[in-house]
């Protein structure tokens, strides 16, 4: 990568933060959901504690998950309302005229995801400190590991929605609000996934998301650095960063020989 | 092995291009080359395929067949190469609405790789009066107003090649004008080649050297607006194009 594509890809994260700074019930609304959802669970992992014995054991067990949670769905989410902002605008007829190449588009939309991710998140993070006498950072340097997966996957996925806008226009827009919801029952968030039927943990473990939960548990229970469990996620989140990046390429090619760019956002 | 470059006297060569979207063909076989340092227009009604050939011109659209070269690199292998020297303005295709006109200059001239950009949007802002509203959100702006800085865009790079689909669309009278000077000035100045597709006669034969008449895919005709008006036994640009669009005249 040369100093010329570093520039365009930090042209193109300025052009973001113009967007977030121009408005601040955008910044409000990065944190109010993963603030909202800390605050429900801190209840629920209050009320939990006093009967559950698994809980009691390891009382932040659930608020860590719904806040790692959260990463990974604002991750995916920084990538894809992005890229929407460029169809809204009807923006990339100019973007692609320009020596912008659709690779360094890919790789702006997860610098602005990753400084989205920080805000959103990093404003439950800190208010659950006060709120429930909770910190996220209790996790020790696992912490980074399970930050850095949860971020690829959801980037990963975020570069494959906005792949199939890209290829069928704005009619798939909503998977970028639901599809990450189908991860989330086979993904262990709040239970071990041996709680899941046999038939679905195949597609447990194809995802990164799991070793991280299960990485989770580890160290707040067994007080052990998972390893086994984060090489794992490390090996397939490299597989689905490369097929996502391959998808958007593959597609962003079909859009130009269909002509797609011209019309998409119309 | 292919040459991917090369030189010559022509700013934009063009081969046998063909462009076809489910069965139909929207760009027949056409060919054309426009000197450097010229004003070349593509004239002709909707659905003549000027549109479509100037996406193609871009790399915007990848033809079913035929080859591109402009500034003598071939746009359908190495686009990256000429793309920062060329630019484009189109009133149909829009900038970050929610920016200001200000940071969608400097976005853009960062895309770029502008030199001096904080002196060049404050030139072209003088230029182009831009200045009362630059600092103001693009989506507010009027029709007219998102022309000229979609204008300022496409000039930010001093761009060797410009290419504009009806680059004075929603202007008034006086304003399209002003554009018009603008662009013959900036033409002189820089020798730099420009190709426009538009319906706006007066516009044709004011900037253009030389006019290349598309009717359903093809070129029908090409030459001076003199020439062609003479060609066609009219008075003005506006009956040759009337001729061409309703193929009641052949030359």
């Amino acid at each position: 990568m040369n100093s010329g594509s570093l520039a365009r890809i930090g042209t193109m994260v300025l052009r973001y933060t113009y967007l977030l700074r121009s408005s601040w019930p955008r910044i409000l609304e990065l944190a109010y959901w993963p603030t909202v959802q800390m605050i429900l669970w801190g209840f629920i992992t209050r009320f939990f504690t006093g009967h559950s014995d698994w809980v009691a054991q390891a009382s932040g067990v659930l608020l860590s998950g719904v806040l790692l949670w959260d990463i990974l769905f604002r991750a995916q989410l920084g990538v894809t309302l992005a890229f929407f902002e460029e169809l809204y605008s009807r923006n990339l007829g100019h973007l692609f005229v320009s020596p912008l190449r659709p690779s360094e588009l890919v790789l702006s939309l997860i610098g602005i995801s990753l400084i989205r991710t920080v805000i959103g998140v990093g404003t439950a993070v800190l208010l659950a400190i006060p709120l429930y006498h909770f910190s996220l950072f209790s996790l020790g340097l696992p912490l980074i590991a399970f930050f850095a997966n949860l971020l690829a996957l959801g980037w990963a996925l975020g570069i494959i929605i906005s792949a199939l806008v890209l290829r069928y226009g704005l009619g798939a827009e909503s998977l970028a609000w639901v599809a990450i919801f189908a991860l989330a029952p086979v993904s262990g968030i709040y239970y071990p996934i041996d709680t899941l039927p046999s038939w679905l943990l195949p597609i447990s473990y194809a995802l990164p998301s799991t070793y991280v939960f299960e990485g989770m548990r580890a160290v707040m229970f067994e007080h052990r650095f998972p390893a086994d469990l984060l090489s794992y996620a490390i090996a397939l989140n490299a597989v689905y960063i490369s097929i996502s990046i391959w998808l958007f390429l593959i597609l962003f090619r079909r859009a130009r020989r269909d002509g797609s760019l011209l019309h998409i956002g119309e | 092995m292919e040459l991917r470059t090369r030189t010559g006297h022509y700013a934009i060569e063009v081969s046998g291009l063909n462009k076809r979207f489910d069965e139909v063909d929207v760009v027949k076989n056409i060919s054309f080359e426009v000197e450097h340092g010229r004003t070349y227009a593509l004239l002709g009604a909707n659905g003549a395929g000027k549109t479509t050939t100037l996406a193609m011109l871009l790399g915007l659209l990848i033809p079913t067949s035929g080859r591109i070269f402009v500034l003598g690199v071939d746009m359908l292998r190495d686009r990256y190469r000429a793309l920062p020297r060329m630019n484009y303005a189109s009133p149909y295709v829009d900038l970050p609405q929610r920016l200001t006109v200000r940071q969608n200059l400097k976005v853009y001239g960062r895309l770029y790789g502008a030199s001096k950009l904080a002196q060049r949007i404050d030139e072209l802002a003088a230029q182009l009066d831009l200045e009362d509203f630059i600092d103001r959100s693009y989506r507010n702006m009027s029709s007219g107003q998102k022309t000229r800085v979609a204008l300022a865009k496409a000039l930010l790079n001093k761009p060797e090649v410009l290419l504009m689909d009806e680059p004075t669309a929603s202007l008034d009278p006086d304003t399209a004008d002003r554009i018009r000077t603008y662009l013959e000035d900036y033409q002189r100045a820089t020798r730099a080649t420009l190709l426009l597709a538009s319906h706006n006669m007066l516009e044709v034969e004011r900037l253009c050297d030389k006019v290349l008449m598309m009717r359903a895919g093809r070129i029908v005709d090409r030459g001076t607006p003199r020439e062609l008006v003479t060609r066609y036994g009219r008075n003005t640009m506006e009956e040759v194009f009337l001729d061409v669009a309703r193929n009641e005249a052949v030359a």
